[in-house]
């Protein structure tokens, strides 16, 4: 499966699948240049404004972002623990409920009972109004609650660690994956039995929530902006750190040969609890993230989100750090664009089925095979 | 994998050990005991409440562990022959029933999507036969990708499979192209089951059949007084309960017969059965396509028996798991090890869990709060017993989730690993004159 950098017939002999896929995003990119223009020509063109396909984009970043947020962890427990770790959704989820617990209990402390923030509306009749949790007038509520999420998924992540998944550190993957699915299952339903099952409003309304910069001439949510203002932070923060710091560098190694960072000395069970302290974390400030784009809250939403993150990681080369951040933006802008040309039920399916394409094309991923953070 | 340690050397020392040595050594006997295990319990549970509601436990019992049974031996010919790692379970179970409907639906039917009005066996053909294709669809990944990508695609595959049935686009497109649909996120309902036409006239209440007349005058209304549609439904599980000694047999043929050893020795090392000329990638897609098949078949009988059909509750990855934990349970690679594991599983894991709470719930005398927060304030052990056992769906799934790790930890094998089927074709840990030939 080698692609040499030869003549470009060779590869075109040797991956066909590779130039159907190119001539389809090709066809489909003129017929976008051809609708923004509003060219129709036979089947190819229609109409389609500027304004709603940059919409569309600027969503699909955002969404990407979180999704790339959550790959992260996703991508570090494939590379440094060789597993593909089905319970990282409900990592998602548990960050959220457990973020937007404190974030409410800082932001309705007094005016609302305690049982009714901390259970996240489950308990008591207090509506999203009167807890009134919105970046732009409890600022420091919605902060603390991304903390929180982060150091809680963080904890939940370590005691999953010790409880399932040291105890079998030197069985096969496929073995590690299926324990993965006992403890999804686990935290998924812990949650639905302490937060309830039903789907509930948890951002509150305000007048003006969109942030106009007026010599740019564009307007966008204060929501929005915290979103990519946070991924983006965070995102620096995993780059410097795996980039600048020891435990980076150790981390790297034991993703790129284990036996070889094994020898060398590196405290291998310390690089895997800094592995799920971050992994968790991430996954559960992505979790918090997430709530506060939708706006409403499920138990299951994580794990719904699952083979989303899976397809994001997997698009920029599982196992790698950077991959999943650029697989994310990638399936992010697939997911909301997709509904340019196919009805917005399939919009999902459209993005799963990138992921196929992709594991059939290019199986190491777009950034060919580092495995490498 | 085999050893030796499972045959009774010493001679047993009771007449109920050398009974459960014959069960043990029986794979009848073995599903035959768990089956009595089983229904004893069943039965204690609900021996207050009269013979109508034993003899409908056991009826739900017995049907969920036949369709778990069907489904577990289905994923074990991929799975625990084969070592395919496919997670798509549900697409596969989803696409057969569909398309069952789709061909079998009156073309003008008065509520829900038409379809074709062809008699029921061309359905249920054309739905195993389209499970089937979709399996060699879904093997064209199994030929290039490591287990764990090959899990994440499969789940894809049936989760895409699960959107395209619950758009309305898709149903209004197959409406306006071929004149059927699929019913979108409502579903559509499923023929009317044959079994039921055995004992009533045109399936119709109140007008039996001779048959049906026999059978309700004996233990119906003229005899011991079961309600009729439980006594319907255990002519059905004789129907299923034909279908899974096929399924058995066919597999257990299949895994004896040359092919099986192929599937077996890929299980074990791939490279080394393609480099002894054997060819792995056209063995993959005909295991895909005969599970396959077999899980929209078993899907069929499943789902097709029970009214309506819709893809949301009814199809999500979560039908896949409880086939995957049946078995584990059980063992994977052992076909035996698959139908008890699908008994144990629908009875001690999927059903049980909710009679047990149930019950459990009606000997407690306190109002159930409305949430775990207003239980947890209460301070009150009785309270906070009174809303575990009222929701019992979620800590049932909690346990499943530790019944699992459990098993992967301690019994990765499972309860009949160490009778896995080996891939030689005679047990070499045995000595040629030392004993029989493991049958």
């Amino acid at each position: 499966m080698g692609t040499t950098e030869s003549s470009l017939v060779d590869t075109v002999r040797a991956r066909p699948g590779l130039l159907l896929v190119a001539v389809l995003g090709g066809l489909l990119l003129v017929d976008l240049l051809a609708k923004l223009a509003g060219v129709s020509v036979g089947p190819i063109g229609g109409a389609l404004s500027v304004d709603r396909f940059r919409s569309n984009l600027w969503s699909g970043l955002v969404i990407g972002l979180v999704i790339g947020l959550a790959g992260i962890g996703l991508s570090l427990t494939y590379s440094i623990l060789s597993f593909a770790n089905f319970s990282h959704g409900d990592l998602v989820s548990t960050g959220a409920f457990t973020g937007w617990g404190v974030a409410f209990l800082i932001a309705g402390f007094g005016d609302v009972p305690v049982r009714t923030l901390l259970s996240v509306r489950d308990a008591g009749s207090a509506s999203p109004g009167d807890i009134g949790a919105h970046i732009l007038t409890t600022p420091g509520a919605i902060l603390v609650g991304l903390v929180a999420a982060f150091v809680v998924t963080a904890a939940v992540a370590l005691a999953l660690d010790r409880a399932f998944y040291k105890p079998m550190r030197d069985r096969d993957g496929i073995s590690i994956l299926i324990a993965s699915i006992g403890a999804a299952l686990i935290v998924r339903y812990l949650l639905q039995f302490v937060y309830g099952s039903d789907r509930r409003g948890i951002t509150a309304s305000v007048d003006a929530s969109n942030l106009v910069f007026g010599p740019l001439g564009i307007s966008i949510d204060a929501h929005e902006l915290t979103i990519v203002v946070a991924a983006l932070g965070l995102m620096l923060a995993m780059h410097f750190m795996l980039q600048r710091t020891k435990l980076g560098t150790a981390m790297r190694a034991m993703a790129d040969n284990k036996d070889l960072a094994l020898i060398t000395g590196i405290p291998a069970e310390r690089v895997v609890t800094a592995t799920w302290i971050i992994g968790g974390g991430l996954a559960g400030a992505s979790g918090y993230l997430y709530v506060l784009l939708r706006g409403t809250i499920q138990f299951d939403f994580g794990w719904l989100l699952l083979l989303l993150i899976f397809a994001a990681v997997i698009l920029g080369g599982i196992g790698s750090v950077y991959g999943a951040i650029a697989g994310g933006l990638v399936i992010g802008v697939v997911f909301t664009t997709s509904t340019i040309w196919i009805p917005s039920d399939f919009n999902q399916a459209a993005a799963f089925a990138v992921m196929i394409l992709m594991l059939l094309l290019r199986p190491e991923g777009l950034f060919g095979g580092v495995s490498t953070a | 994998m085999s050893d030796s340690d499972s045959r009774p050397a010493a001679a047993p020392d009771s007449a109920l050990g050398a009974l459960t040595d014959a069960a043990r050594r029986s794979d009848l006997g073995l599903v035959l005991g768990t089956l009595a295990v089983i229904y004893a319990a069943a039965t204690l549970l609900t021996a207050t409440s009269g013979l109508n509601s034993v003899v409908g436990l056991l009826e739900t019992l017995t049907f969920l562990g036949l369709v778990y049974a069907l489904s577990a031996l289905a994923l074990n010919l991929q799975w625990g022959y084969t070592g395919l790692f496919n997670i798509g379970v549900a697409g596969f179970m989803a696409v057969g029933v569909y398309t069952m409907g789709m061909v079998v639906r009156s073309p003008d039917p008065a509520f829900g999507p038409p379809g074709l009005g062809l008699p029921l066996p061309v359905g249920i053909l054309a739905g195993t036969g389209m499970a089937a294709l979709i399996g060699a669809v879904a093997a064209l990944p199994a030929l290039r990708l490591k287990a764990d990508y090959l899990a994440i695609v499969t789940l894809g595959l049936s989760e895409i499979i699960r959107l395209t049935l619950q758009s309305s686009a898709f149903d209004t497109f197959l409406r306006e192209t071929i004149g059927v649909g699929t019913g979108g996120g409502r579903g559509m309902g499923m023929p009317d089951n044959p079994v039921r036409e055995l004992f009533l006239v045109d399936g119709q209440a109140g007008t039996p059949t001779p048959f049906g007349d026999l059978v309700f005058g004996i233990f119906g209304d003229g005899g011991l007084g079961i309600a009729h549609p439980i006594l319907i439904g255990w002519g059905y599980i004789g129907v299923l309960a034909v279908v899974l000694v096929g399924y058995y047999l066919l597999l257990e043929r299949l895994g004896r017969s040359p092919f099986g050893r192929v599937l077996k020795a890929i299980r074990e090392d791939e490279v080394v059965a393609d480099s002894l000329g054997k060819n792995v990638n056209l063995v993959k897609i005909k295991v895909f396509v005969i599970g396959c098949a077999l899980m929209g078949l078993a899907g069929i009988l499943w789902f097709g028996s029970q009214g309506n059909v819709s893809p949301t509750p009814q199809f999500m990855p979560l039908l896949t798991f409880y086939v995957f934990i049946a078995v584990i349970i059980g063992g994977s690679g052992s076909n035996a090890g698959s139908v008890i594991g699908g008994l144990v599983f629908a009875a001690a894991l999927f059903e049980g869990p909710r009679r047990v709470g149930g019950t459990v719930r009606g000997l407690i005398d306190a109002q159930t709060p409305p949430s775990f927060a207003d239980a947890l304030v209460s301070l009150d052990p009785v309270t906070l017993l009174a809303y575990a056992t009222e929701n019992i769906a979620p800590l049932q799934f909690v346990f499943l989730g530790l019944v699992l790790v459990f098993i992967i930890h301690r019994r990765p094998d499972g309860v009949l690993g160490d009778r896995i089927e080996t891939a030689a074709a005679v047990d070499l840990s045995e000595r040629p004159n030392g004993g029989e030939a493991d049958e």
